[in-house]
């Protein structure tokens, strides 16, 4: 009986040192920064297990493959659902393999190989002290005078931007690029990425910036400031939604799974407004911070499923290039 | 051939393979060759003309303020070159909030011009791109000609004077010769940076109009994934640095001003109120063009520098660390390879193409080589380093080797009729004579390295971010204040390694 006991706490403590290694998430710099949800969700959940999260931060997609088969990558969390299309086509996941439902999203979801963390809708943020003729409609926007000043995201280099061109697209159909073409003027200038146009927005550069209908929640709750609204748009608004997967060829199965099974948890998505300042995918709207409830919000949401959007990924940016006189 | 020789041309072949490896580890990995677009020809032909003119337009306006600083001597003289040399090492996307914060269209520039009842200047468009990398490499041309002003013994000066040289003459017979000397270098280099620049060209330039090569590059990597665009992209730049140097080598004309026992003598050739007049115009508008921006984008970071969290401390630490050690290696490899460059010109061009080598090349290319043996992962900061010796070579040899030309010219046969080589000759001749461009060197690259965000973004573990890495992690979770702060510390940082590594090579000349 001692020796089993004994081989049995051996056992227990092999076991311990195997599950030793840490679950290595790759993701995008802003969600592992100390000012992303990154630490707050792998607290939360080396809470429950022992175990540890390492996150890698960089470009996801390229360097998933870039690496291929050889990838180091136990999970990955972070890719929208524009580029997951493409994530998908590299072979290197597995299906989520967790029940979703209840999910606080205004679209469906049938993706078996990725898991919804949290979503927005993009939008034009503004200034209501500087903006007074505010455009209630895409086509407002267009026909606005053209001192009306907006920065926006290339969509060849940002997420944002590529998802603006969705928005123009899934809106305006074949006249994108006259669609385009008219809101040329008004465009101060485009931006390599979010940081830069935010804060040529924040600096006075601009009217409006393209951003998303969350933007305001973090002047609202971090820096009491009400004067930061997203125009909402009767058209629609374009969706982002960032998903996380499980690589298959993972050498802690187990480990990964509980990852996945974890993001739709009450403990992870409370975790997303204030440290993504976006939606949670699914999370009860009681328990949102209140100065969400202050935001105002689009009916009307727009998204292409991931394959509709690596479809029209070229054409819409060809649109833009066109539009936009080059 | 010596022994130093050897090792610089050693040096340059290792900096070489550095350079080219990656290139083909990225090309060996493409899936396909689709050549290149009609877009991709566009983004070269503006690549080049804006490169061009940035680069003239900064050499041009340079001139009249090294020469400026070079004549006078003022009270705050050293500061105000100190600082001057600020937005050559700021990270780009707070020099583009500067720029737009004095230039744009709530900027005091356009509230001025409103008071006239003219319409505010904009920036964007092709004249953005070219402001921007002016104030960029302005700074840069500056310096260098300064340390080619200062580099005409004061013999001449002397002999000048006791000749009755006005100014008119000093500069056909002084200056001229120097600038023959100098300038073509200058030039190449800033030209090269800006073949290089993409995220200042596209926040600027407006839109799709102003897409450079090195955009391309990213759009190829990033969103078509297309390995074998961005190396033909790649190895396209590196081609125009080839060409770029070649030309600007057969343009540099010796200066032969000869040996000296670096007095500093009062120039009496410039004293005329005109000439004064000239000069304090000449700083205070530099003053106003590079210091204002950054100035102005900067003092609401000020009051939150002491709350920045401790992270940030670590890794302004990380930062020093990079920059330290960078600064030591590439001093030693600049040393030697300058030392080459006397018998074999090539070695000057490798050292000066590290510039025209896309990053985003280098670091994939690394990934790829580094991948099948080590994690690369793990490997961060040392890659790091290795990337910033490379890309700040060019810069450290564009101040050693005029220098070592000199050196050679005045020194090299009494070295030689005393048998003076190896370790004796560079602890009595080599550092003695070369410490003034050799701290320069230093300090400039220690101050790139702390600011470099480059590759660190291909790399990274969160616990390994370095300064500008966290500068722009606040700057995406909307936290301005706090990304200037951090600005703010970047600078001192890199200002501060920067002139102690130029006061002890001063210090120590005396």
């Amino acid at each position: 009986m001692k020796l089993t006991t004994a081989i049995a706490t051996g056992l227990t403590l092999i076991a311990s040192a195997a599950t030793a290694e840490p679950l290595t998430v790759y993701a995008p710099d802003y969600f592992a920064s100390e000012w992303g949800p990154g630490p707050a969700i792998k607290t939360a959940f080396e809470a429950d297990c022992a175990c540890e999260i390492e996150y890698v931060t960089g470009d996801l997609l390229p360097r998933l493959r870039l690496e291929g088969e050889r990838t180091g990558a136990d999970v990955v969390i972070g890719l929208n659902t524009d580029d997951a299309e493409r994530a998908r086509q590299t072979g290197l996941f597995a299906p989520h393999g967790v029940t979703i439902e209840g999910l606080t999203m205004p679209v469906d979801w049938t993706d078996d190989t990725f898991v919804p963390f949290n979503w927005g809708h993009t939008a034009f943020v503004y200034d209501t002290t500087k903006l007074d003729a505010v455009p209630t409609t895409f086509q407002g926007l267009l026909d606005a005078p053209d001192d009306l000043r907006i920065v926006i995201q290339d969509p060849r280099t940002s997420v944002s931007g590529l998802a603006l061109a969705l928005w123009m697209k899934s809106v305006f159909g074949d006249d994108t690029q006259a669609a385009w073409e008219a809101l040329a003027p008004k465009i101060v200038t485009v931006t390599r990425g979010w940081s830069e146009a935010y804060g040529m927005f924040t600096e006075g550069e601009a009217d409006m910036v393209l951003s998303y209908t969350t933007s305001p929640a973090y002047h609202i709750i971090a820096e009491e400031d009400l004067t930061k609204k997203a125009a909402i748009f009767d058209e629609g608004h374009y969706v982002m939604v960032e998903t996380a997967g499980q690589i298959a060829g993972t050498d802690q199965p187990e480990l990964a799974q509980a990852f996945l099974d974890f993001i739709l948890t009450e403990d992870f998505q409370s975790i997303i407004p204030e440290g993504n300042w976006s939606l949670p995918a699914k999370l009860d709207p009681a328990k949102m911070p209140e100065g969400f409830a202050m935001l105002d919000m689009p009916d009307t949401a727009l998204l292409f499923s991931s394959d509709e959007a690596e479809a029209l990924r070229d054409t819409v940016v060809a649109e833009f290039e066109a539009g936009l006189g080059r | 051939m010596g022994r130093g020789t050897r090792i610089g041309i050693a040096a340059a072949l290792v900096v070489a393979v550095v350079l080219l490896l990656p290139l083909g580890a990225v090309a060996w990995r493409a899936e396909g060759w689709d050549g290149l677009t009609a877009s991709d020809w566009g983004a070269l032909r503006f690549t080049l003309w804006q490169a061009a003119l940035s680069a003239g337009l900064s050499v041009l306006l340079a001139i009249p303020v090294a020469r400026a600083l070079a004549r006078r001597r003022f009270a705050g003289r050293g500061a105000v070159i100190l600082l001057l040399g600020a937005p050559f090492i700021l990270p780009v996307i707070v020099a583009v909030l500067g720029l737009v914060a004095l230039f744009g269209r709530s900027g005091p520039i356009s509230l001025v011009l409103g008071w006239f009842g003219v319409d505010p200047v904009s920036i964007y468009g092709a004249q953005g791109v070219i402001l921007a990398h002016v104030f960029f490499n302005m700074p840069l041309a500056t310096r260098l000609m300064v340390q080619g002003w200062q580099g005409i013994p004061g013999e001449r000066i002397r002999l000048a004077a006791s000749l009755g040289f006005d100014a008119r003459d000093t500069r056909r017979f002084l200056e001229w010769p120097m600038l023959r000397a100098i300038v073509p270098g200058v030039f190449l280099v800033i030209f090269l940076i800006c073949t290089t620049s993409f995220a200042v060209a596209l926040a600027l330039g407006g839109g799709p109009r102003s897409t450079t090569v090195e955009l391309a590059i990213y759009q190829a990597f990033r969103f078509d994934f297309d390995l074998g665009r961005a190396a033909i992209l790649g190895a396209l730049q590196l081609a125009l640095g080839v060409g770029a140097a070649l030309s600007s080598l057969r343009m540099t004309l010796p200066s032969g001003f000869g040996a000296g026992q670096d007095r500093i003598v009062r120039r009496w050739d410039s004293a005329g109120w005109v000439l004064r007049l000239q000069d304090t115009v000449a700083i205070v508008l530099a003053c106003g063009f590079l210091l204002l921006p950054i100035g102005m984008i900067l003092a609401d970071g000020l009051s939150h520098v002491t709350a920045l969290p401790a992270s940030v401390w670590w890794a302004t630490l990380r930062s020093l660390a990079i920059a330290l050690a960078a600064a030591m290696l590439t001093v030693s490899l600049a040393l030697a390879m300058s030392l080459a460059a006397l018998r074999a010109g090539w070695v000057e061009v490798v050292g000066t193409l590290s510039i025209a080598a896309s990053p985003l090349v280098l670091g994939t290319g690394l990934y790829i080589l580094l991948l099948p043996w080590v994690n690369p992962i793990a490997l961060a900061l040392p890659i790091v380093l290795l990337v910033n010796v490379v890309l700040a070579l060019p810069f450290a040899l564009r101040a050693l080797i005029p220098a070592m030309r000199d050196l050679h010219a005045n020194y090299g046969r009494l070295s030689s009729s005393l048998s003076l080589t190896g370790f004796t000759w560079l602890r009595l001749v080599g550092l003695p004579r070369l410490r003034r461009p050799a701290g320069f060197a230093a300090g400039l690259t220690a101050a790139l390295a702390a600011g470099d965000l480059g590759v660190i973004a291909l790399f990274a573990t969160p616990d390994q971010a370095t300064l500008p890495l966290v500068l722009y992690q606040l700057m995406g979770a909307y936290r301005m204040e706090e990304a200037k702060a951090a600005a703010i510390v970047l600078i001192v940082l890199s200002l501060g390694l920067f002139w102690i590594f130029e006061k002890g090579s001063r210090d120590a000349a005396t």
